[in-house]
C-alpha cells in the first residue's frame, strides 16, 4: 500500500472517527466477561505458582546453579525454553515459563482482537453498529483496548503475584511487562490480519502462523547462541520477552521494542482499515464454480469441503514442527550423559530412558496435546454449523443427524491420525538424518506420535458428548483441552499431585519411545472415547436442533 | 383429497416460553396454503417441528402421512425447505449450494435449474458472503423450485426480494401448484397470500385462530354499507349483526356481519335505495383484527369498541388502529 492520498475519513481523523469507542469497549468486555478473566487468571496463576514449585525443586543455590549451567549449555534445551540468564529463583521462573506465557498472551490477544473486528464484520453485526454513532476507527480501537485491558491485567497479576511471593519487585514487573508486551504486539499483528482476510477463521490462522514463526525464530536464535545475542532472537517479539531479562539485571529499554512493535502494527492496521470498505478485505474472495463438483455430494462431502483447508494447514504445521523438533533432538544428547540434574529435568518433561529418547518422548507428547486443539476445533464445527443456521437446511434435506455429524467426526478423528503421523514422520526423518539412521528412527518416532492418539481421541469424544448432550456448554471443550495442556506442560514441573495429573488422559500414556507400552491404558482410553461418542450421538439424535 | 400436512394440538415449550400451545393445521395435497401470524406467533417453530428439527412436547403432526420426527430422512427426500434467513457457507459458490441442496433432496432438474437461474437473474459463481439478502434467498428458492419434491415449505421466502422478483416467485409457486405440488407458505406479504393461497391458517400465540379459504374468512367479518335512501330507514337497529349504525336523515352508514348482510339489504330496499356502497373488508383489516386483538378467541367477532368508524373499514380494525396510536 503505497498510495499517498488518503480517503477523506482518514484525512479528517480526529474524534469523529473514534465516536462510540467507549460503548464498543464496554460491549466487548461484557461479551468477554468470562473469557478474558479465565485467560488472565489461569495464565497469571500458572506463572506465579511456577516460582513456588521451582523453589521446592531447587532448594539450594548450588542446585540452581547446576541446573542453570546445564540447561544453558545445551542448544536443544535453549531452543525449547531459552537460556537461563540468572540462577536466582526468579531467573529460573522467567526461564522456565516466560516464553510460554508470552506465547499464550499472544494467543489470547489475537483471539480478542479478531473476535471484535473481523468476526463482527463477517457475521454482519458490525454493519448494524457502524450505522449508529460509531466512528470508522472505533471498532478496531475498542478491540485493541480490550486486548490492552487483558494484557495489562495479566502483566499486573504476574508482577503482583511474583512480588507477593517474595521475588524482587523489579524482576516481577519486568516479567509481567514482557508477557503483556508480547501480547500487545500480537494484538497489533492480529489487527493487521483482520484487515487482510474476509473470514475471521483465516485472520486467526494468519496471526497464529505469525506467532508460530516468532516462536521458531526465537528457538533457532537461542539454539545458535548461548546469550540470546542472535539476530534471529532479536527479530522475534517472543525473543524480546526474553531479552528484557527479568530478574537478571533487567534491560528496561527493551520495553521500547514492544512499544515500537505495537505502534507500527497498530498504525499499519489503522492505515489499512481506512483504505477499505466495511466487510471487504485486501484478499478478496474469487468467484467459484457455477456447478458443484461430484465430490460435494452430501453431508460428508460438505464436511470435507468445509474442513479440508484447516486440516491441510495443521498437517503442514505438524510436519514442519516435527522436522524442527527432529533437527534439535540430537543436540539434546550432547548433555553430559551422567548429569543427574539434566536427566531429572528430562524425566519431568516426560522422558524415561536415554536422553534422546526422553527428548523425543517429551516432544511427541507436546504434539499430542496440540493435536487435541485441532480435534476439538474440528468437532466444534458441528456446533458452529448449528448456531450459524447452516445445519438447518442440510438437516431439512434427506440427511439424518448421524450422517450429518459423521462427516465432521470422521475428519476430527482421522485428521488426528494424519497430523500425528506427519508430525512423527517429520521428527523421525530429520532426527534420523542428523544421526545417519533414518530407517532406525522413523519407526519409533512415528510410533511415539501415534501412541498419543487414544488420549487425543478421548478429548475428541468429550467434545462430541458436549455438542450432543450439552450443546450450550460445548465451548467448555476448550477449557478441558486447556486444562489438559496445562497439566501436561507445567504439571510435572510444579509437581501437581498424582490425582490431578491423572485428570488428563495424556498422563496415562506410556512414555514412548523407550518406556514400556502395555495395552491396558490404550484400551481404557479407547473405551472411554467410545462411551463419550455413543452417548453424545445418542443425545444428538434426540435433542432439538438450533 | 388427501392431507399433505395434519397437525393437531401441537405443543412445544422452550423453557418457560410456550411457543406452541395446541396448534392445529390442515393442508390439503396440491394446495397452496398460507400460514400467517404476527412475529413470534410460532410459525417457524411449527415449521421446524414439521421438519423434524424440533421435537414436539405434545399433540400430533403428520407430513405426507408420516411422523416428521421418526421418518425425517425419508420425508425430506420429498420436501424442499426455504428458511426466512438464508445463511450460506462463505467459501461455497451459489451454484454449488444449489446443487448440494438438490442432492440432499430427491434430485435436481437441470433444465429447470438453468431456467430458474435466468428468471431470478442469479449469478451462481459468486461466493456465500458476497450475496445480498435477496440473492441468498434466491439461491435457496432456485434450489427448492428445481428440486424434484412433493411438498415445499417456504418460511417468509420473499422478505428480501424486489417487486420484479416477487412476481417471478409468484409465477414459480403457480407452476408448482399446476404440477400438483403442495406449498406451505408462511408470509407477511398479504398481496402475495391473496394472489397465491387457496386457503390460509392464521395463528396467534401458538394457537390457530382461523383457518379456511379467503372467501370463508371474509365471510366471518363485517362489511361496511353506506346507503342513500328514498325514505327514513326503518328497523335497522333491531336487526342481528348490525353495528355502528349511524343515521343522518335519509343517509345510513353501518357495519354488518357479512353473513347477516342479506337481512340488512332487504330492510334498506323497503325504504327505497337511491345509492348503495358495500365494501368487503380488506385483507389487511382481516389480518390486523387477528394480529392485534388480544382477547380474540376462535371465530368469535370482537365487540365494537368505537362508535365512529371510518367508512369502508371494519369497526374492530378501526378501533385497534386507533388504540395503536
Amino acid at each position: 500500500m503505497t498510495a499517498v492520498t488518503l480517503p477523506a475519513a482518514a484525512r479528517t481523523g480526529g474524534s469523529h472517527d473514534l465516536a462510540g469507542t467507549g460503548a464498543l469497549l464496554r460491549l466487548a468486555l461484557r461479551r468477554d466477561r468470562l473469557m478474558i478473566p479465565a485467560w488472565v487468571v489461569l495464565l497469571g496463576l500458572t506463572v506465579v505458582s511456577m516460582s513456588g514449585a521451582l523453589e521446592k525443586l531447587y532448594d539450594t543455590p548450588a542446585k540452581r546453579a547446576d541446573v542453570a549451567s546445564s540447561m544453558t549449555g545445551n542448544g536443544s534445551l535453549r531452543a525449547v525454553y531459552g537460556p537461563v540468564f540468572d540462577d536466582s529463583l526468579g531467573g529460573l521462573t522467567a526461564w522456565r515459563i516466560g516464553c510460554m506465557a508470552a506465547l499464550l498472551a499472544g494467543v489470547m490477544s489475537l483471539l480478542i482482537v479478531v473476535r471484535h473486528t473481523r468476526e463482527e464484520e463477517e457475521t454482519g453485526r458490525q454493519e448494524l453498529l457502524s450505522a449508529a454513532m460509531v466512528g470508522r476507527r472505533a471498532p478496531l480501537t475498542a478491540a485493541l483496548l480490550a486486548a490492552l485491558v487483558a494484557d495489562a491485567a495479566l502483566a499486573l497479576l504476574i508482577a503482583a503475584g511474583l512480588a507477593g511471593a517474595g521475588q524482587p519487585a523489579g524482576g516481577a514487573l519486568a516479567l509481567g511487562l514482557a508477557v503483556g508486551g508480547t501480547g500487545l504486539v500480537f494484538a497489533g499483528l492480529a489487527a493487521i490480519t483482520a484487515q487482510l482476510t474476509e473470514s475471521a477463521r483465516a485472520a486467526k490462522g494468519l496471526a497464529g502462523a505469525a506467532l508460530g514463526a516468532a516462536f521458531v525464530l526465537r528457538a533457532a536464535g537461542d539454539a545458535a547462541t548461548e546469550d540470546a545475542s542472535s539476530p534471529l532472537t532479536w527479530a522475534s517479539p517472543v525473543g524480546w520477552a526474553e531479552q528484557l531479562r527479568a530478574f537478571a539485571d533487567e534491560r528496561w529499554w527493551v520495553l521500547l521494542l514492544f512499544l515500537a512493535g505495537t505502534a507500527v502494527t497498530v498504525g499499519a492496521a489503522y492505515a489499512l482499515t481506512a483504505r477499505r470498505d466495511l466487510g471487504m478485505s485486501f484478499l478478496p474472495a474469487r468467484p467459484g464454480p457455477a456447478r458443484a463438483s461430484a465430490s460435494l455430494n452430501g453431508a460428508t462431502g460438505l464436511a470435507w469441503r468445509l474442513q479440508r483447508t484447516t486440516l491441510l494447514g495443521w498437517s503442514a504445521g505438524f510436519l514442519l514442527a516435527g522436522a524442527v523438533f527432529g533437527g534439535i533432538t540430537d543436540g539434546a544428547s550432547d548433555l553430559v550423559g551422567d548429569n543427574e540434574q539434566a536427566r531429572r529435568i528430562f524425566e519431568r518433561m516426560g522422558g524415561q530412558q536415554g536422553l534422546s529418547e526422553a527428548f523425543i518422548s517429551a516432544l511427541t507428547g507436546m504434539l499430542g496435546m496440540v493435536a487435541a486443539i485441532y480435534a476439538a476445533g474440528a468437532v466444534l464445527r458441528l456446533r458452529g454449523e448449528e448456531t450459524g443456521d447452516r445445519a438447518e437446511p442440510v438437516l431439512a434435506g434427506a440427511v439424518g443427524r448421524l450422517r450429518w455429524a459423521a462427516g465432521h467426526l470422521a475428519i476430527a478423528f482421522l485428521g488426528t491420525v494424519v497430523v500425528l503421523l506427519l508430525g512423527g514422520l517429520g521428527l523421525g526423518l530429520t532426527y534420523g538424518l542428523t544421526i545417519g539412521d533414518v530407517s532406525g528412527q522413523l519407526g519409533p518416532a512415528t510410533g511415539a506420535a501415534l501412541a498419543q492418539i487414544p488420549a487425543v481421541w478421548t478429548l475428541t469424544g468429550l467434545a462430541v458428548l458436549l455438542v450432543g448432550a450439552l450443546p450450550k456448554a460445548s465451548a467448555g471443550t476448550w477449557a478441558v483441552v486447556g486444562c489438559c495442556l496445562g497439566i501436561g506442560w507445567v504439571g510435572p514441573a510444579v509437581q501437581l499431585p498424582q490425582w490431578a495429573m491423572n485428570l488428563s488422559p495424556f498422563s496415562h500414556l506410556p512414555k514412548l519411545p523407550g518406556g514400556e507400552a502395555t495395552a491396558a491404558p490404550f484400551l481404557w482410553l479407547l473405551a472411554l472415547t467410545a462411551v463419550f461418542v455413543t452417548a453424545g450421538l445418542t443425545a444428538l439424535r434426540r435433542r432439538d436442533i438450533g | 383429497m388427501t392431507k399433505a400436512i395434519t397437525v393437531s394440538g401441537l405443543r412445544k415449550a422452550f423453557g418457560r416460553t410456550q411457543a406452541l400451545d395446541g396448534l392445529d393445521l390442515d393442508v390439503e395435497a396440491g394446495e397452496v396454503h398460507g400460514f400467517l401470524g404476527p412475529n413470534g406467533a410460532g410459525k417457524s417453530t411449527t415449521i421446524r417441528v414439521l421438519l423434524g428439527l424440533l421435537r414436539a412436547d405434545g399433540g400430533g403432526a403428520h407430513l405426507l402421512g408420516k411422523d416428521p420426527w421418526r421418518a425425517a430422512v425419508e420425508l425430506h427426500r420429498r420436501i424442499a425447505y426455504v428458511p426466512g434467513d438464508v445463511t450460506l457457507w462463505r467459501n461455497l459458490s451459489g451454484g454449488e449450494v444449489i446443487d448440494l441442496y438438490g442432492r440432499l433432496r430427491g434430485g435436481l432438474d437441470k433444465a429447470r435449474r438453468a431456467d430458474l437461474l435466468e428468471r431470478f437473474e442469479l449469478d451462481p459463481t459468486k461466493k456465500g458472503r458476497t450475496y445480498s439478502k435477496g440473492n441468498r434467498q434466491k439461491v435457496a428458492l432456485v434450489a427448492a423450485f428445481a428440486s424434484d419434491v412433493d411438498l415445499l415449505i417456504l418460511d417468509e421466502p420473499t422478505s428480501g426480494l424486489d417487486p420484479l422478483m416477487e412476481e417471478v416467485f409468484q409465477d414459480c409457486v403457480e407452476e408448482e401448484r399446476d404440477r400438483g405440488r403442495t406449498v406451505l407458505l408462511s408470509s407477511h406479504v398479504l398481496s402475495e397470500v391473496e394472489a397465491l393461497c387457496d386457503r390460509v391458517s392464521i395463528i396467534r400465540k401458538g394457537r390457530t385462530v382461523e383457518s379456511g379459504s379467503l372467501a370463508d374468512l371474509r365471510h366471518l367479518t363485517r362489511t361496511s354499507v353506506t346507503a342513500e335512501l328514498a325514505g327514513a330507514p326503518n328497523g335497522l337497529s333491531g336487526l342481528p349483526g348490525v353495528h355502528d349504525l349511524d343515521i343522518q336523515g335519509h343517509r345510513v352508514r353501518l357495519q354488518v356481519d357479512t353473513d347477516k348482510l342479506d337481512a340488512v339489504l332487504r330492510s334498506l330496499s323497503r325504504s327505497g335505495v337511491r345509492s348503495l356502497t358495500s365494501t368487503p373488508p380488506t385483507l389487511e383489516e382481516l389480518f390486523l383484527r387477528h394480529y392485534q386483538d388480544d382477547t380474540l378467541d376462535g371465530t368469535q367477532t370482537p365487540e365494537p369498541a368505537a362508535s365512529a368508524p371510518v367508512a369502508g373499514s371494519g369497526s374492530g380494525s378501526g378501533s385497534e388502529k386507533a388504540a395503536l396510536r
